[in-house]
């Protein structure tokens, strides 16, 4: 089924009874060529492009719980490139230019929206940074525009720019960045990638991995075992969970993150705005409710929830920028797991088992790399080695000295 | 989250930073014969379990003492609190 104009008239017309499901609900084959564990965005993206952009055929996603339902279906939804390193930006540079394309691609509507991302400045060393990362990202193709506050106040009037603790000394725009549905990036991906023939396998936990001789050749599940050829992790905050079953340690911690959804308001804030001083950042969703959120709570959890201090951390960053936030009630808040790296920068590579794929280490950035994460991790998959954009994301970087520190904190997971 | 403090009695978590696995204590000798892989280990990778965790916090915002916390990653229940100076010397160091 195609999505158009002249269809959602008839439907609209007769009643909406002859649309089918999304995707298919697949039930476990013995076998597959491919097997993608976690049916996040990522892993849903993976299966998409093998099948789309490398050819691959007999592919599986196997989702312990339904789809949508981990980081993809909870994170602020913000894509952008704005990074600094080599190993970062023409990675994320990619990513941002398959969004573009992605509604195209996929026939489906993810209400991806370039309003544009402002990262304000408070002092003269930080705008300095920024003009450096400007820099960078226009080296590699990328847009970047440094604002000045007259700029700021033109388009944020109720920004506090001058009586502040941290007063508002400019920005550095990316125009097109924005915010993306991000439940409907992972319902695009599925039913794309349900329509080439890949089984996406919902409520089917992996609880074991089949290792025989270094060499990984099926995974058990809740639903029974299945037999793979190459078997591909991709389960964010679970990433140390999984890969325990092979007996490999990562170099993550996970962390939760929080966010939060203001009562609804008529258009306030235009596109995305972040504090430079301390943790914030804000959207407004199409619904009319502000989306915001700051730091991870900061110590190892699992808890799909956070605890108040951060609540409360957030929110006064929030007030130093937005003091007409102050009026507002948080309708909802909520977290999920982040699968927080020890430089801050992410994993797609090959693991010393034979056949066994890992990609993970996203931290809180992961919802605007998903399609260049599946797509890399699909080319991988398919020939492997790794996708150009894509080189720097290994496991050895750590012992070689080639870390991709972009906050320049060094092996401390809970300050990237 | 409040963390019985062995000197203090319970303090707000708020109180804390956090460094983490409490591994962490025993850094590796930096002589030995194998102290380029001890190191990779104790820099850079993590048990990270869902589960039970010993975990290091400083009390910054008070006595500024180290503690070993055992605490549960996924329901935050907290079992055990030491301090971090009498867990090391129970391994014979700091003496
Ligand atoms: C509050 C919050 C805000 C965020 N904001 C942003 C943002 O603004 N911009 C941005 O770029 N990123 C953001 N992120 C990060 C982003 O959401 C994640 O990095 C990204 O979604 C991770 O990839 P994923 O979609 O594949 O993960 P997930 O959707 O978590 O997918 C992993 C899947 O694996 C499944 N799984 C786990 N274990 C198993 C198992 N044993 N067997 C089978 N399946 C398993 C899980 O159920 C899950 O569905 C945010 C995250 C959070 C929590």
């Amino acid at each position: 089924m195609r999505f158009s104009g002249f269809k959602i008239i008839r439907e609209g017309l007769s009643g909406h009874k002859g649309w089918d499901a999304t995707w298919r609900d697949a039930t476990p084959k013995s076998h597959y060529d491919h097997i993608i564990i976690g049916g996040g965005g990522h892993g849903l993206a993976t299966a998409y492009y093998l099948a789309r952009r490398y050819g691959k055929a007999n592919i599986a996603v196997v989702e312990k719980g339904w789809l949508g339902g981990g980081n993809v279906g909870r994170n602020t939804t913000i894509i952008r490139s704005n990074y600094l390193l080599d190993g970062n930006e023409p990675f994320y540079e990619l990513s941002l230019k398959l969004w573009e394309g992605l509604e195209q691609d996929l026939n489906y509507n993810a209400m991806i929206s370039q309003r544009g991302i402002l990262n304000l400045f408070h002092t003269d060393a930080q705008r300095d940074a920024y003009i450096r990362r400007g820099n960078a990202m226009l080296l590699n193709g990328a847009d970047a525009d440094l604002l000045t506050t007259d700029q700021i106040k033109n388009r944020y009037p109720f920004l506090n720019t001058k009586d502040a603790r941290f007063p508002i000394k400019g920005g550095l725009a990316q125009h097109r960045g924005g915010t993306v549905r991000h439940d409907a990036v992972a319902w695009g991906y599925a039913r794309a990638a349900s329509l080439l023939g890949v089984d996406i396998i919902q409520n089917c936990e992996v609880t074991g991995l089949d290792i025989k001789n270094n060499k990984c050749v099926g995974v058990i599940t809740t639903r029974g075992p299945i037999k793979g050829g190459k078997i591909a992790c991709c389960v964010a905050g679970s990433s140390s969970r999984v890969m325990a079953m092979a007996g490999m340690r990562l170099p993550i911690e996970s962390h939760v993150l929080q966010a939060f959804v203001s009562e609804g308001l008529k258009p306030l804030i235009p596109g995305v705005i972040t504090f430079g001083a301390g943790h914030f950042y804000c959207s407004q969703s199409d619904k009319g409710g502000l989306v915001f959120g700051g730091d991870i709570d900061g110590y190892n959890s699992y808890a799909q929830r956070g605890n108040l201090p951060i609540v409360e951390d957030v929110c006064e960053g929030g007030m130093a920028i937005l003091p007409n936030l102050g009026r507002l009630r948080l309708l909802r808040m909520w977290g999920g797991i982040m699968d927080m790296s020890m430089d801050g920068s992410p994993i797609i590579d090959k693991t010393p088992i034979e056949n066994l794929y890992f990609n993970g280490g996203w931290c809180y950035g992961g919802f605007k790399a998903t399609p260049a994460s599946g797509l890399c991790y699909a080319h991988l998959l398919a020939t492997d080695t790794p996708h150009e954009t894509a080189t720097a994301y290994r496991f050895d970087r750590f012992e070689k000295g080639l870390m991709i520190d972009e906050k320049g904190q060094g092996n401390q997971p809970n300050l990237h | 989250m409040i963390i019985n403090h062995p000197l203090l009695g319970p303090r707000d978590a708020a109180e804390f930073t956090y460094l983490g696995d409490a591994g962490l204590i025993d850094r590796p000798d930096g002589m030995a014969e194998n102290a380029l892989p001890a190191f990779i280990d104790y820099g850079y990778l993590r048990d990270n379990v869902a589960g039970n965790h010993r975990e290091l916090w400083f009390h910054e915002q008070g006595d500024r003492s180290w503690l070993v916390v055992t605490r549960h990653t996924v329901t935050h229940e907290i079992t055990n609190v030491e301090l971090a100076s009498d867990v090391a010397r129970k391994r014979g160091r700091s003496k």
